[in-house]
């Protein structure tokens, strides 16, 4: 699952066998693509297109149709005047709640994933086997087991419904894939230099920087945006553990969705949720081919 | 002194990942495991109870519903993501020309919250406003589909959802096994007259055994912790009607306060998912100690 995928970019061209050689199969092949792609692109197309319509249009009108009359003022709502909770904020201090959220604990699981691959790589000692195989795991567990015991731990050290207490739980929880995209990717790394560098008297942490660390560059891309999705759209950890002035984006807009109160707005709801999406999205436009790697290279997502 | 202090820098750098882990996961478990065992209800308990929650669990009606719920969606996730996955990676690996805008789309879902995804399909589901209303409008009056509503139905929405969101994925990892096949081999079983659609039934797609293999174990591990899609999409409802596990473990604990059975549901959760990932990691390891 792990190496091998990475190594094969998806763009790479060998010559497949093309399983239509005529051209009315090949016009069926292509329009079964589209297809796909309507599919895949329709929800998308609903929410932004009903994001711009007044509330009325969206009852009346039909869900598919561009909107007659555009507005933005579904959007301004969403953003900034939405009743979420008690008080008619939008979505805007929850976006920053995000930010602050998921900014140190990427970076602190960044560092921590590429100082421990490091060691798994170059300074292995009896049982890292054993280590790595330990952290590994840890990806997988459902996270449904932690919640009591972590609720609890919060508490003990004082940052229960706090955006610190947060930062751990994600920094704690992404460790196990920082540390295997690193691994990975140093094990392929020439232990020669780092041996030479060695002999020369360079110390652990010189070797890691000046060796390492400037070859690391597609690694970090690939495991900073691995980490930034998966913190940015969890909502299980922010439910659970978030206090009044540290929820996240996810949960605020699931807040501003379900609540029973008042009319549906369903054209807030809409632009809400892509707001809410947006950041990951621009990740994923900007540097989908990394993205994709690291799904590869986590094979597994988590 | 200086090269002791050197031999020990490498460990003293790994250790507080380790410990933290060793402490949030392992003894987090170890600890719910303990729970499980007590008669916590609103606060942990240090009651010893035996076996008595998992006894309740089993007996509980809405716990059979979590469950069957996740047979039912687990089943149709996997199957339909994989041939979904299979089918577009080979429809995309036949020299398309716009492969390199296409292939973004199918996997865009892939990046976003289910959250978002949930809220997505929520309103498009829904009767009133959704593609049952847009059909009307259209003319076409009987047209109904309100299986959001519908109880029997329900689940199979949440299916829909889920599959939107990860056949993209299922379609890459296939795709990035297609290339790896060796053109020789296809070359030959082409000279020796094999039609493509043999070809590809006969050689190329037992060669994506590894890749089932894997998308297995990706949307098996995804399936059994499904809840943020479960809560955006239905909220578990109509009813009990798309519980799932997850979504079981987390109202016992913290909305009907019975923090023994909720640890005890948990602890079955994390039994289905290690003895899917346990195996898979324990051959991929030793697969990777042989290379």
């Amino acid at each position: 699952m792990t190496t091998a995928a990475t190594e094969t970019p998806l763009a790479a061209s060998r010559t497949p066998s093309t399983l239509a050689p005529n051209r009315l199969a090949r016009a069926l092949i292509y329009t079964a693509l589209i297809l796909f792609a309507v599919y895949y692109l329709l929800p998308l197309y609903v929410m932004l297109v009903n994001s711009l319509k007044p509330l009325g249009e969206i009852r009346q009108g039909d869900m598919l149709s561009l909107p007659l009359a555009t507005t933005v003022e579904p959007w301004l709502k969403a953003w900034s005047t939405a009743q979420i909770g008690v008080q008619p904020t939008g979505l805007k201090p929850y976006f920053m709640n995000s930010i602050l959220m998921v900014v140190p604990a990427v970076f602190i699981s960044t560092v921590l994933g590429a100082l421990n691959g490091y060691v798994l790589t170059k300074w292995t000692f009896r049982g890292a086997g054993v280590v790595f195989g330990v952290m590994l795991l840890a990806c997988f567990i459902p996270f449904q087991i932690v919640l009591i015991p972590m609720a609890r731990m919060l508490g003990l050290l004082g940052l229960a419904g706090t955006i610190p207490g947060l930062v751990l739980v994600h920094v704690v929880y992404g460790l196990g894939f920082t540390t295997l995209f690193f691994r990975n990717y140093y094990a392929a790394f020439p232990s020669e230099l780092v041996r030479a560098a060695q002999i020369d008297g360079a110390s652990f942490f010189q070797i890691f920087r000046r060796i390492l660390l400037p070859s690391s560059g597609p690694i970090i891309v690939v495991t900073v945006i691995w980490q930034f999705t998966n913190i940015w759209n969890d909502f299980l950890f922010g439910a659970s553990f978030a206090g009044v002035d540290s929820i996240p984006v996810t949960v605020a807009l699931n807040n501003l969705v379900s609540s029973s109160t008042g009319v549906k707005e369903y054209n807030v709801h809409f632009a809400g949720a892509i707001m809410a999406a947006l950041p990951t999205l621009i990740v994923y436009i900007v540097s989908g081919r990394y993205f994709v790697r690291g799904l590869m290279a986590g094979a597994v997502k988590g | 002194m200086k090269e002791r202090l050197q031999d020990y820098i490498p460990k003293l750098v790994l250790s507080p990942s380790f410990f933290l882990i060793l402490l949030f996961v392992y003894g987090f478990i170890a600890y719910t495991g303990y729970l499980s065992f007590t008669d916590s209800r609103i606060l942990p308990s240090y009651n010893w109870v035996g076996f008595e929650n998992y006894e309740r669990l089993w007996k509980l009606p809405h716990w059979w519903r979590a469950i069957t719920n996740l047979a039912i969606f687990g089943t149709l996730y996997i199957v339909i993501c994989t041939v979904l996955g299979l089918l577009v990676a080979i429809l995309l690996d036949q020299k398309i020309r716009a492969e390199g805008v296409l292939r973004p789309i199918y996997l865009y879902p892939m990046a976003l919250s289910f959250i978002v995804t949930g809220t997505a399909w929520k309103w498009f589901l829904d009767p009133g406003i959704g593609i049952e209303h847009t059909m009307h409008q259209w003319g076409w009056e009987s047209f109904a589909f309100d299986w959001i509503k519908d109880r029997r139905m329900a689940i199979y929405t949440v299916v829909i959802a889920a599959v939107w969101q990860s056949s993209g994925f299922v379609m890459a990892m296939f795709l990035a096994g297609l290339r790896g096949v060796d053109p020789d081999i296809i070359k030959a079983a082409q000279i020796d007259g094999a039609s493509t659609f043999t070809t590809y039934r006969r050689i190329i797609i037992p060669l994506m055994r590894p890749v089932f293999l894997s998308a297995f174990v990706v949307l098996a591990h995804l399936a059994i912790k499904a809840y943020d899609l479960v809560i955006a999409l239905t909220g578990g409802g109509p009813g009990q009607a798309t519980e799932l596990p997850a979504t079981f473990m987390y109202s016992y604990t913290f909305t009907r306060n019975l923090m023994g059975i909720g640890a005890s549901s948990a602890i079955i959760m994390m039994i289905m998912i290690f003895s899917i990932i346990i195996p898979y990691l324990y051959s991929e390891l030793r697969a990777g100690a042989r290379r």
